[in-house]
């Protein structure tokens, strides 16, 4: 092929995003698990045969994302390219060789034309369960969390691994949905193969080599252009967060060194006993995301705009947990990053970075306390719902409320959850004064009050952060307000582990606020008075923290 | 799938055979900037374009259709029937225009509409706002009451909460209110109580009860809905009677009907009652026509292809009608985004609307790629070639600088096109060497533009499961005529239908749609615990609405029964549409249907799980008008006038273009490329190798030459 145009090379590089972003719907729409649908926790990409992800679906959260796309060459290293066939599919949910955890299982499917290997789709999407104690910060080793497959094969020649499927239903509670979704993610890579294969006869094209490699030195060329506005020198930031039964410290130095930025989380608190450690993978791609939404955030995601920035943390870390420390959610230390990353950048960065919000989403697993008893009807059940706190105030603007940061997931409709489960949720709506206040407020978090409708007892499994710790405000903003979990007629519970609910009581939830940038004293009357009369601020806080007079 | 293909013989044309029985038909449709009016007399139409009078929509129509009825000299009483479409609704929501509005809505959730999906549509931009509820959180009033899942009282309404509401819409002067409860789509009692509260102590207050408006599971999208309704409730009753008063007063005393977003026309009661059904009229005509010129053609599948000034939208034709859905987005306020503009669940003809129009803007991003649209010139100042002040280039001065438009001739030599200045704006704003040739760009944007519509067209049908290649395009709108060979190419399909009279196309559309009425309800359900009796009561339940609706517009109820489940299996969080059929409701046929759904859009069905339905609706329409199909004949002949001719750039080299007056087109005629095809709102591009035949409709027909 003779050398690329500008233009050919761009129609290439928008069908490549076109691709991907139907391989994402596709997996989107026929995926089984709840957070896959209703939340679009997913990935979807297009990698080179080096195992480089040249293009990826603008999807779900950054924490899969990013670590996807070092994923793929792990399964390169255990089965080279050479080695594999059409119809070859591949799979694992190793945490340390996919993305950080069992219940996110990856699949890999090399793509041929004209017999010649030339890409490789991956996908990624969170199966609801995989066996173990059950998603949730408990366990003490991975082990306890369920079952790990290595990298192996999900199909053959075409042919399904079946020993892989019979142990893998064996050992998860709900097999038709684990199996369903295996099958998801198998028809997502095929579709993007097929279109792949498509654009290849239109554009005459027999390898991607050479336009991959373009566009990834293109896309590498811009982001470091960016990072070269940046001073060089080395920013630190730390953050203290809740942990599961001692606080976190999250310690970063952010080096800007002539177009390339490495994020050192050396000086991080070590490996916790408990589910909330985070594999390397998740650190670097949640790491790597609080930069790329700040700097170069039009280049698309690929290898090439995320090889400027590096990020690392010493073995042992929190942030770099071996096996087998356990690591099912890993999200709730992850989604901290960004803020940490951001409140660096905020040292070199003018007028664009945003201030900490609540970032970890709260999901909590809820479900019936006991076994089924034989002689009583099935009262089994289990909703994951995802809730979400404030964001910080942004460089102009309020924070936004109830809305998920850095994680891009959505929300469950209340009805949803009360015709899937027993539950009554009694009170899901902002909560007042909860926006830290600031000349810019963040965002509000929310109450939620659920109780069993049979006044039986239930369970919760809590993954929450921000419940001692609160986002910082900055530049004179106050803080977030803290989040809160316990019971309604008087019981407090730390924000990790499992609870049971008494019968006849009530659950409650607050969602941590966004912080707040700026003295209070400089906002706009005029927003503090749309404030109040909406209802967000009380107005003893109008008063006391605002000065503003209520008539 | 199989692939139509348009028989050969097809694009052969003969002298209409087709007849009508004569009468008279007025169709009105109002977008933003243009009123439409045409007269269909007999066979024959005749359009009249007028600017929209915003303050009073009415004027504009009126003037319209009195400038036809002096020019064709038609009585007013002699209309049959008047058709009407409006943007109105969409307006005054965009624009937020409409009522002071209030929501009741149950104690403990009223921020249910401000949080939304708690999500971010795009996720790498921390600067980005969700859509401003249309209400302001002080006007969501919490009401002491609460139904469970099942719908029973878990609290009673509670009358106290209810004064205390009341007296706060009479405080702040509401004039419209929104009642939305949880799961109030399964008892709408307490809903209803409090409407009957509200409209006792302010009677003068237009109610709107989310049970009615929108009965469906999800409450978010139920209360979007609602609200919405409620906004755009009292100027669109004004505005629809004011307009229906009007045209009495001028003699014209026929029925009105108006058409909805689904396609189908209904009754002015029930569009004053859910006026946000509208929302998609004039798209949803558009539509409706290329369905018809499809159906003439002989042909199920196509793909309507309207591109005008800002967006291109894109919908297929499945089986002869446009693919239909129950979701739809008003104001994506961010690049036509998916997430950001307000959820409505209404009845609606499903497309893909992309930035991508005649107005759309080319610049080059920090990754030296050409990037096209979403952000607009729109009408003013427009295309830097309108030389209305326009200084940034757009796809329309990039099809001039190729040659495709006859400047001296634009809009009929009432606006001249400076070439220059398109060249001008091509070449400041998109080339940084000053050797680069403006004609390149100009290809550069037209091929971007090109390729994101195609991508947009095969996204939008993997994402139901289909596939583009083969159908038919039916290109209408500005802009489409110009784009739609390429998009032949690049969707690997084979013909391109351009209608006659593609300027008003939606107007054209309205005279095509059947009457029709869609009830939704949600019913939830498991196949496991299955209950037949249960379901035909539901059947039964929403037939009678639909038949209350119908028997308001159409005296003998000669109607189409078609009902839809929405199904997935459990645990899942999307339902798929499955047809019903309403003679045979028993369990194994519902799952048949489901599985026969299922795996035409997934490929692949799971056994084991059990199925649930989560809504049921039900459709009566009057039986769908068949076009007469077009006959064949081998009576063809070269049109060899030349009326002029100027140099055209093509994708990969440059020629000479022969340009032709639609007018003097007839039937049989063909034209070989490279030519243009010019007529009043557009002109038709036939590039090297591609030849187009006029066919009996007068409608012209493209494709890749026979080799």
């Amino acid at each position: 092929m003779s050398a690329l145009t500008a233009l050919q090379r761009q129609l290439v590089w928008d069908r490549l995003l076109a691709v991907v972003e139907e391989q994402a719907q596709t997996l989107m729409r026929t995926a089984f698990s709840t957070v896959v649908r209703e939340a679009g926790d997913l990935s979807a990409g297009v990698f080179d045969t080096q195992g480089r992800m040249v293009a990826q679906a603008v999807t779900g959260t950054p924490g899969h994302v990013n670590a996807m796309a070092a994923s793929v060459g792990h399964f390169l290293e255990r089965f080279p390219v050479e080695s594999l066939h059409a119809g070859d599919v591949l799979m694992t949910n190793d945490p340390w060789l996919a993305t950080g955890h069992l219940n996110d299982f990856t699949v890999v499917s090399p793509v041929y034309f004209q017999d010649q290997p030339i890409a490789l789709f991956a996908s990624t999407s969170h199966i609801a369960d995989v066996g173990g104690r059950g998603f949730g910060p408990d366990a003490n080793d991975v082990f306890e969390e369920g079952i790990r497959v290595p990298v192996m094969y999900l199909f053959k020649d075409g042919k399904r691994n079946d020993t892989l499927m019979e142990i893998l239903e064996a050992n998860v509670r709900d097999p038709v949905v684990a199996e369903g979704d295996l099958y998801s993610l198998t028809a997502c890579n095929h579709h993007g193969s097929r279109q792949l294969v498509d654009m290849m006869v239109e554009f005459e094209l027999n390898s991607l080599d050479e336009v991959g490699e373009e566009l990834l030195q293109l896309s590498q060329e811009a982001v470091e252009k960016e990072i070269k506005a940046l001073p060089n020198g080395t920013y630190h930031q730390s953050m203290r967060v809740d942990g599961y039964d001692e606080p976190v410290d999250i310690k970063c130095a952010l080096t800007v060194d002539n177009g390339s930025i490495d994020i050192d989380f050396a000086g991080s608190s070590p490996v916790s006993r408990h589910g909330i450690n985070v594999p390397l993978t998740y650190a670097q791609a949640y790491g790597s995301f609080g930069v790329r939404c700040l700097i170069g955030n039009d280049v698309p995601n690929n290898a090439g705009s995320l090889k400027p920035i590096s990020v690392r943390a010493p073995e042992g870390s929190i942030l770099n947990a071996q096996p087998p420390a356990a690591v099912s959610a890993r999200h709730a230390l992850g989604q901290m990053l960004p803020d940490v990353v951001i409140g660096a950048l905020a040292q070199v960065l003018d007028n664009v970075v945003p201030a900490e919000g609540a970032s970890c989403i709260w999901n909590p697993v809820l479900m019936n306390t006991n076994l089924r008893d034989g002689n009583e009807p099935d009262s089994s059940f289990v909703i994951n719902p995802i809730f979400n706190g404030g964001t910080g105030a942004r460089a102009t603007k309020d924070g936004l409320s109830t809305t998920a940061f850095p994680s891009g997931v959505r929300t469950t409709p209340t009805e949803i959850n009360e015709v899937t489960s027993p539950l009554i949720f009694w009170k899901r709506e902002f909560k007042p004064d909860s926006g830290g206040a600031g000349r810019l407020r963040g965002g509000l978090g929310q109450t939620i009050e659920i109780e069993h409708a049979h006044g039986a007892e239930f369970s919760i499994s809590k993954m929450f952060e921000r419940v001692i710790h609160p986002a910082q405000g900055r530049d004179g903003g106050h803080d977030g307000a803290r989040g809160r979990v316990g019971i309604k007629e008087g019981t407090e519970f730390r924000g990790k582990g499992k609870e049971s609910i008494p019968a006849g009581t009530t659950l409650i939830m607050e969602t941590p606020g966004g912080a707040g940038i700026g003295s209070p004293l400089d906002r706009d009357p005029a927003l503090v008075d749309a404030d109040l009369r909406e209802g967000v601020i009380s107005s003893s806080v109008a008063e006391s923290i605002y000065r503003r007079k209520s008539d | 799938m199989a692939v139509p293909r348009v028989a050969r013989d097809l694009i052969q044309v003969a002298e209409t055979t087709t007849t009508f029985t004569l009468r008279n038909r007025l169709a009105i449709d109002i977008g933003g900037t243009f009123t439409d009016v045409v007269l269909e007399s007999g066979d024959a139409q005749f359009a009249r374009k007028v600017l929209t009078s915003h303050v009073q929509p009415a004027d504009a129509v009126l003037r319209g259709i009195q400038e036809l009825f002096s020019e064709q000299d038609i009585a007013p009483d002699s209309i049959s029937l008047v058709l009407h479409g409006t943007t109105l609704a969409t307006n005054a929501i965009i624009e937020r225009r409409g009522a002071k509005t209030a929501l009741l809505t149950t104690e403990g959730h009223r921020d249910v509409l401000a949080m939304a999906f708690e999500n971010r549509f795009e996720q790498y931009d921390v600067n980005i706002e969700r859509p401003e509820p249309l209400i302001p959180r002080n006007l969501r009033i919490p009401i002491h009451e609460r139904m469970s899942a099942e719908g029973n009282a878990l609290r009673l309404l509670d009358e106290e909460s209810v004064n205390q509401a009341i007296d706060t819409l009479r405080r702040e002067n509401v004039e419209s209110v929104a009642i939305g409860f949880l799961h109030s789509f399964t008892n709408s009692a307490h809903e209803e109580a409090v409407a009957t509260d509200v409209a006792s102590a302010l009677p003068n207050v237009a109610v709107s009860l989310s049970s009615q408006v929108c009965p469906e599971i999800r409450e978010y999208e139920r209360f979007s809905t609602t609200c919405a309704n409620a906004y755009v409730l009292p100027l669109m009753s004004a505005y629809l009677n004011d307009l229906a008063n009007r045209l009495e007063a001028l003699g014209i005393r026929c029925p009105f009907l108006v058409m909805t977003s689904n396609g189908g026309l209904t009754t002015l009661a029930t569009a004053v009652k859910f006026p946000i059904r509208l929302v998609e009229s004039g798209p949803a005509g558009g539509a409706v026509l290329a369905a018809w010129k499809a159906r003439e053609l002989g042909v199920t599948e196509a793909l309507s292809f309207d591109m005008g000034g800002t967006t291109a939208k894109i919908c297929m034709i499945e089986g002869g009608a446009p693919l239909r859905s129950r979701s739809f987005e008003v104001d994506r306020r961010y690049r036509f985004k998916k997430g950001s503009g307000l959820p409505v669940r209404i009845p609606v003809i499903e497309m893909v609307e992309i930035g991508a129009g005649g107005g759309s803007i080319a610049r080059v991003d920090q990754l030296k790629r050409i990037r096209v649209g979403p952000e607009s010139a729109g009408s003013e100042p427009g295309p830097a070639c309108y030389g209305l002040g326009g200084e940034l280039p757009t796809v329309t001065d990039a099809d001039t600088v190729m040659g495709r438009l006859e400047a001296a001739r634009f809009a009929e030599g009432q606006m001249a096109l400076d070439l220059d200045a398109g060249k001008q704006a091509i070449a400041s704003n998109l080339l940084s060497d000053s050797d680069a040739n403006p004609r390149d760009a100009a290809r550069a944007i037209a091929e971007v533009v090109d390729e994101n519509m195609a991508s947009a067209a095969r996204g939008h049908a993997s994402e139901w499961g289909k596939t583009v290649a083969g159908r038919v395009l039916i290109a209408y709108g500005g802009a489409a005529p110009l784009h739609a060979t390429r998009l032949l190419s690049k969707l690997n399909c084979d013909y391109a239908l351009i209608p006659v009279g593609a300027g008003v196309g939606s107007a054209l559309g309205f005279l095509r749609s059947p009457i029709a009425y869609e009830v939704v309800l949600s019913k939830y359900m498991r196949l496991s615990t299955y209950d037949r009796d249960d379901i035909e009561r539901v059947i039964e339940l929403m037939h009678a609405e639909a038949e209350t609706v119908m028997s308001e517009a159409v005296s003998e109820l000669d109607v189409q029964v078609s009902a839809t489940a929405y199904m997935r299996y459990v645990g899942q969080g999307y339902e798929i549409s499955v047809p019903l059929d309403l003679d045979n409701l028993s369990l194994d046929h519902l799952r048949l249907a489901f599985e026969t759904a299922y795996e035409s859009l997934y490929g692949r069905l799971l056994p084991k799980s059990d199925i649930e339905v989560m809504s049921w609706t039900l459709t009566l329409a009057t039986e769908t008008e068949n076009p007469t199909r077009l006959d064949s004949t081998n009576d063809t002949a070269q049109y060899d006038d030349v009326c002029r001719e100027q140099p055209l750039v093509e994708l990969d080299k440059e020629s000479v273009a022969r340009c032709i007056d639609r007018e003097n087109l007839k039937p049989g005629h063909y034209v070989l490329g490279p030519a243009l095809i010019s007529e009043r709102h557009t002109t038709t591009l036939i590039p090297t190798g591609f030849e187009m035949l006029v066919n009996s409709a007068h409608d012209l027909i493209v494709r890749r030459c026979v080799s």
